[in-house]
Protein backbone atom coordinates (compact mmCIF):
# COMPACT_ATOMS: atom_id res chain seq x y z
CA UNK A 1 0.00 0.00 0.00
CA UNK A 2 1.20 3.25 -0.85
CA UNK A 3 1.58 6.16 1.68
CA UNK A 4 -0.13 9.45 1.46
CA UNK A 5 3.28 11.17 0.57
CA UNK A 6 3.84 9.01 -2.37
CA UNK A 7 0.68 9.89 -3.93
CA UNK A 8 0.90 13.49 -3.07
CA UNK A 9 4.33 13.50 -4.80
CA UNK A 10 2.99 11.85 -7.85
CA UNK A 11 -0.01 14.65 -8.10
CA UNK A 12 3.17 17.12 -7.57
CA UNK A 13 5.18 15.76 -10.44
CA UNK A 14 2.07 15.91 -12.90
CA UNK A 15 1.45 19.53 -11.89
CA UNK A 16 5.18 20.00 -12.66
CA UNK A 17 4.37 18.50 -15.83
CA UNK A 18 1.38 20.67 -16.66
CA UNK A 19 3.54 23.56 -15.56
CA UNK A 20 6.01 22.98 -17.63
CA UNK A 21 3.62 22.35 -21.28
CA UNK A 22 2.64 25.82 -20.09
CA UNK A 23 6.07 27.27 -19.82
CA UNK A 24 7.36 26.05 -22.46
CA UNK A 25 5.37 25.06 -25.47
CA UNK A 26 4.13 27.69 -28.00
CA UNK A 27 0.89 25.94 -29.61
CA UNK A 28 -1.88 27.08 -27.52
CA UNK A 29 -3.97 23.77 -27.94
CA UNK A 30 -0.73 22.00 -25.95
CA UNK A 31 -1.00 24.88 -23.64
CA UNK A 32 -4.55 24.17 -23.06
CA UNK A 33 -3.76 20.61 -22.52
CA UNK A 34 -1.09 21.20 -19.99
CA UNK A 35 -3.91 22.74 -18.35
CA UNK A 36 -6.06 20.22 -18.04
CA UNK A 37 -2.77 17.93 -16.49
CA UNK A 38 -2.65 20.92 -13.96
CA UNK A 39 -6.38 20.80 -12.87
CA UNK A 40 -6.36 16.78 -12.56
CA UNK A 41 -3.09 16.87 -10.57
CA UNK A 42 -5.00 19.08 -7.94
CA UNK A 43 -7.73 16.29 -8.48
CA UNK A 44 -5.60 13.65 -7.31
CA UNK A 45 -4.10 15.31 -4.18
CA UNK A 46 -7.71 16.16 -3.18
CA UNK A 47 -8.98 12.39 -3.45
CA UNK A 48 -6.18 11.15 -1.58
CA UNK A 49 -6.38 13.89 1.26
CA UNK A 50 -9.89 12.43 1.35
CA UNK A 51 -8.81 8.72 1.34
CA UNK A 52 -6.55 9.66 4.27
CA UNK A 53 -8.96 11.52 6.51
CA UNK A 54 -11.32 8.77 7.72
CA UNK A 55 -14.30 10.36 9.41
CA UNK A 56 -15.77 8.80 12.96
CA UNK A 57 -18.19 6.44 10.68
CA UNK A 58 -15.13 5.10 9.00
CA UNK A 59 -15.68 6.27 5.61
CA UNK A 60 -13.28 9.03 3.18
CA UNK A 61 -13.82 12.65 3.62
CA UNK A 62 -16.62 13.00 0.90
CA UNK A 63 -16.22 16.85 1.40
CA UNK A 64 -13.12 16.15 -1.07
CA UNK A 65 -14.75 13.75 -3.91
CA UNK A 66 -17.81 16.66 -3.88
CA UNK A 67 -15.10 19.70 -4.71
CA UNK A 68 -13.59 17.19 -7.24
CA UNK A 69 -16.99 16.44 -8.69
CA UNK A 70 -17.49 20.20 -9.37
CA UNK A 71 -13.93 20.77 -10.47
CA UNK A 72 -14.31 18.36 -12.85
CA UNK A 73 -17.81 19.84 -14.39
CA UNK A 74 -16.28 23.08 -13.90
CA UNK A 75 -12.66 22.09 -16.13
CA UNK A 76 -15.21 20.69 -18.76
CA UNK A 77 -16.94 24.01 -19.19
CA UNK A 78 -13.94 25.38 -19.59
CA UNK A 79 -12.72 23.24 -22.15
CA UNK A 80 -15.60 24.01 -23.89
CA UNK A 81 -15.67 27.29 -23.75
CA UNK A 82 -11.60 27.72 -23.77
CA UNK A 83 -11.66 25.45 -27.44
CA UNK A 84 -14.60 27.91 -29.06
CA UNK A 85 -12.31 30.53 -28.65
CA UNK A 86 -9.66 28.77 -30.13
CA UNK A 87 -11.66 28.39 -33.11
CA UNK A 88 -12.69 31.92 -33.52
CA UNK A 89 -8.70 32.69 -33.16
CA UNK A 90 -7.60 30.31 -35.98
CA UNK A 91 -10.50 31.54 -37.99
CA UNK A 92 -9.13 35.58 -37.90
CA UNK A 93 -5.55 34.65 -37.74
CA UNK A 94 -4.99 30.69 -39.41
CA UNK A 95 -2.36 29.93 -36.42
CA UNK A 96 -2.23 28.25 -33.44
CA UNK A 97 0.99 29.70 -32.30
CA UNK A 98 1.08 31.84 -29.44
CA UNK A 99 3.83 34.43 -30.79
CA UNK A 100 1.58 34.93 -33.76
CA UNK A 101 -0.91 36.43 -31.60
CA UNK A 102 0.07 39.31 -29.67
CA UNK A 103 -2.44 42.03 -30.30
CA UNK A 104 -3.08 42.52 -26.57
CA UNK A 105 1.12 42.28 -26.11
CA UNK A 106 2.00 45.80 -24.30
CA UNK B 1 -4.07 -0.65 -3.99
CA UNK B 2 -0.72 -3.22 -4.07
CA UNK B 3 2.64 -1.60 -4.12
CA UNK B 4 3.15 -2.45 -7.73
CA UNK B 5 -0.11 -1.68 -9.25
CA UNK B 6 0.42 2.11 -7.66
CA UNK B 7 3.94 2.35 -9.47
CA UNK B 8 2.55 1.21 -12.90
CA UNK B 9 -0.51 3.21 -12.74
CA UNK B 10 1.72 6.29 -11.43
CA UNK B 11 4.66 6.02 -14.07
CA UNK B 12 1.61 5.56 -16.67
CA UNK B 13 0.56 8.91 -15.66
CA UNK B 14 3.45 10.79 -15.34
CA UNK B 15 5.13 9.32 -18.49
CA UNK B 16 2.25 10.17 -20.52
CA UNK B 17 2.01 13.52 -19.07
CA UNK B 18 5.04 13.99 -19.84
CA UNK B 19 4.78 13.01 -23.72
CA UNK B 20 1.78 15.62 -24.24
CA UNK B 21 4.26 18.23 -23.35
CA UNK B 22 7.28 16.64 -25.57
CA UNK B 23 5.24 16.08 -28.43
CA UNK B 24 5.67 17.89 -31.66
CA UNK B 25 2.30 16.21 -33.19
CA UNK B 26 -0.43 17.46 -31.38
CA UNK B 27 -2.22 14.42 -32.22
CA UNK B 28 -0.21 12.56 -30.77
CA UNK B 29 0.12 14.41 -27.35
CA UNK B 30 -4.19 14.67 -27.70
CA UNK B 31 -3.52 10.48 -27.44
CA UNK B 32 -1.36 10.87 -24.95
CA UNK B 33 -3.26 12.81 -22.96
CA UNK B 34 -6.45 9.90 -22.93
CA UNK B 35 -3.56 7.41 -21.49
CA UNK B 36 -2.30 9.86 -18.77
CA UNK B 37 -6.14 10.34 -17.56
CA UNK B 38 -6.80 6.39 -17.91
CA UNK B 39 -3.53 6.13 -15.44
CA UNK B 40 -5.01 8.85 -13.11
CA UNK B 41 -8.40 7.34 -12.86
CA UNK B 42 -6.87 4.03 -12.25
CA UNK B 43 -5.03 5.78 -8.91
CA UNK B 44 -8.29 7.36 -8.04
CA UNK B 45 -9.75 3.77 -7.95
CA UNK B 46 -7.15 2.59 -6.29
CA UNK B 47 -7.74 5.34 -3.45
CA UNK B 48 -11.58 3.72 -3.33
CA UNK B 49 -12.97 6.66 -4.95
CA UNK B 50 -14.73 4.71 -7.50
CA UNK B 51 -16.83 7.44 -8.35
CA UNK B 52 -14.62 9.90 -9.29
CA UNK B 53 -12.72 7.47 -11.46
CA UNK B 54 -15.64 6.54 -13.48
CA UNK B 55 -16.61 10.31 -13.81
CA UNK B 56 -12.53 11.12 -14.78
CA UNK B 57 -12.80 7.98 -17.50
CA UNK B 58 -16.54 9.59 -19.17
CA UNK B 59 -15.67 13.41 -19.16
CA UNK B 60 -12.20 13.57 -19.62
CA UNK B 61 -11.17 10.11 -21.29
CA UNK B 62 -14.26 10.35 -23.34
CA UNK B 63 -15.82 13.79 -23.51
CA UNK B 64 -13.40 16.41 -23.10
CA UNK B 65 -10.55 14.45 -25.17
CA UNK B 66 -13.04 13.57 -28.09
CA UNK B 67 -13.39 18.25 -28.08
CA UNK B 68 -9.47 18.22 -28.06
CA UNK B 69 -9.45 15.63 -31.17
CA UNK B 70 -12.14 17.14 -32.66
CA UNK B 71 -10.49 20.77 -32.76
CA UNK B 72 -7.23 19.26 -34.11
CA UNK B 73 -8.36 17.32 -36.49
CA UNK B 74 -10.81 20.49 -37.83
CA UNK B 75 -7.28 22.80 -38.08
CA UNK B 76 -5.62 19.82 -39.92
CA UNK B 77 -2.20 20.86 -37.64
CA UNK B 78 1.03 19.57 -39.61
CA UNK B 79 3.58 18.49 -36.89
CA UNK B 80 4.90 22.27 -35.46
CA UNK B 81 7.31 23.07 -37.98
CA UNK B 82 10.25 24.01 -36.09
CA UNK B 83 10.88 27.21 -35.22
CA UNK B 84 14.13 29.23 -33.37
CA UNK B 85 14.26 28.08 -30.49
CA UNK B 86 14.44 30.76 -27.56
CA UNK B 87 17.03 29.61 -25.17
CA UNK B 88 16.60 31.97 -22.69
CA UNK B 89 12.64 31.24 -22.63
CA UNK B 90 13.66 27.20 -22.43
CA UNK B 91 16.80 27.38 -19.84
CA UNK B 92 14.15 30.03 -17.42
CA UNK B 93 10.77 27.80 -17.79
CA UNK B 94 12.74 24.29 -16.93
CA UNK B 95 13.93 26.38 -14.06
CA UNK B 96 11.13 27.46 -12.95
CA UNK B 97 9.29 24.40 -13.54
CA UNK B 98 12.22 22.66 -11.60
CA UNK B 99 12.43 24.62 -8.74
CA UNK B 100 8.16 24.47 -7.85
CA UNK B 101 9.31 20.52 -7.75
CA UNK B 102 11.20 20.73 -5.40
CA UNK B 103 9.58 23.26 -2.99
CA UNK B 104 6.60 20.67 -3.51
CA UNK B 105 8.71 17.90 -2.31
CA UNK B 106 9.99 19.94 0.37
CA UNK B 107 6.33 20.76 1.84
CA UNK B 108 5.04 17.15 1.22
CA UNK B 109 8.49 15.98 3.07
CA UNK B 110 7.40 18.73 5.90
CA UNK B 111 3.92 17.59 5.82
CA UNK B 112 2.61 15.82 9.03
CA UNK B 113 1.53 11.89 8.32
CA UNK B 114 3.15 11.85 4.87
CA UNK B 115 4.68 8.59 5.72
CA UNK B 116 1.38 6.95 7.00
CA UNK B 117 -0.56 4.53 5.50
CA UNK B 118 -3.96 4.88 4.54
CA UNK B 119 -6.41 3.82 6.99
CA UNK B 120 -8.13 0.57 6.22
CA UNK B 121 -12.18 1.00 5.60
CA UNK B 122 -14.95 -0.87 7.27
CA UNK B 123 -15.55 -4.03 5.65
CA UNK B 124 -19.04 -3.74 4.87
CA UNK B 125 -19.44 -0.13 3.45
CA UNK B 126 -21.98 1.59 1.40
CA UNK B 127 -21.49 2.75 -2.24
CA UNK B 128 -19.73 5.48 -2.30
CA UNK B 129 -21.70 6.86 -5.28
CA UNK B 130 -24.70 6.67 -2.47
CA UNK B 131 -22.72 9.02 -0.23
CA UNK B 132 -21.51 11.84 -2.40
CA UNK B 133 -25.04 11.96 -3.74
CA UNK B 134 -26.34 12.35 -0.53
CA UNK B 135 -23.33 15.22 0.45
CA UNK B 136 -24.01 16.67 -3.03
CA UNK B 137 -28.08 17.16 -2.40
CA UNK B 138 -28.16 17.88 1.00
CA UNK B 139 -24.98 19.87 2.09
CA UNK B 140 -23.93 21.06 -1.46
CA UNK B 141 -27.40 22.19 -2.80
CA UNK B 142 -26.54 26.03 -3.94
CA UNK B 143 -23.04 24.90 -5.36
CA UNK B 144 -24.67 22.27 -7.11
CA UNK B 145 -26.97 24.87 -8.76
CA UNK B 146 -25.05 27.32 -9.56
CA UNK B 147 -22.83 24.89 -11.41
CA UNK B 148 -25.73 24.19 -13.39
CA UNK B 149 -25.92 27.51 -14.15
CA UNK B 150 -22.42 27.69 -15.26
CA UNK B 151 -22.73 24.63 -17.61
CA UNK B 152 -25.84 26.70 -19.21
CA UNK B 153 -23.67 29.95 -19.64
CA UNK B 154 -20.76 27.90 -20.66
CA UNK B 155 -22.89 26.12 -23.42
CA UNK B 156 -24.00 30.25 -25.02
CA UNK B 157 -20.92 31.21 -24.51
CA UNK B 158 -19.89 28.26 -26.56
CA UNK B 159 -22.72 28.85 -29.24
CA UNK B 160 -22.39 32.95 -29.44
CA UNK B 161 -18.22 32.62 -29.95
CA UNK B 162 -19.05 30.17 -32.65
CA UNK B 163 -21.03 32.57 -34.74
CA UNK B 164 -19.69 33.53 -38.07
CA UNK B 165 -19.64 37.11 -37.40
CA UNK B 166 -18.40 38.30 -34.22
CA UNK B 167 -19.56 41.35 -32.93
Amino acid sequence: MATLGQYLIVSGLLFTIGFAGVMLRRNIIIIFMSLELMLNAANLSLVAFSRYRVGADGLPNYNAQVFVFFIITVAAAEVALGLAIIVALYRARQTTHVEDISTLRF
Amino acid sequence: MPALLFWTFAAMTLVFGAAVVLNRNPIASALSLVLSFLGLAALFMGLDAFFIGIIQVLVYAGAVMVLFLFIIMLFDLRAEERRRINRVAVVGGSAVSLALFVQICLVVAELRGSHDQFPALPATRTDDVRDIGLLLFNNFNLPFQIIGVLVLVATIGVIVLSKRELR
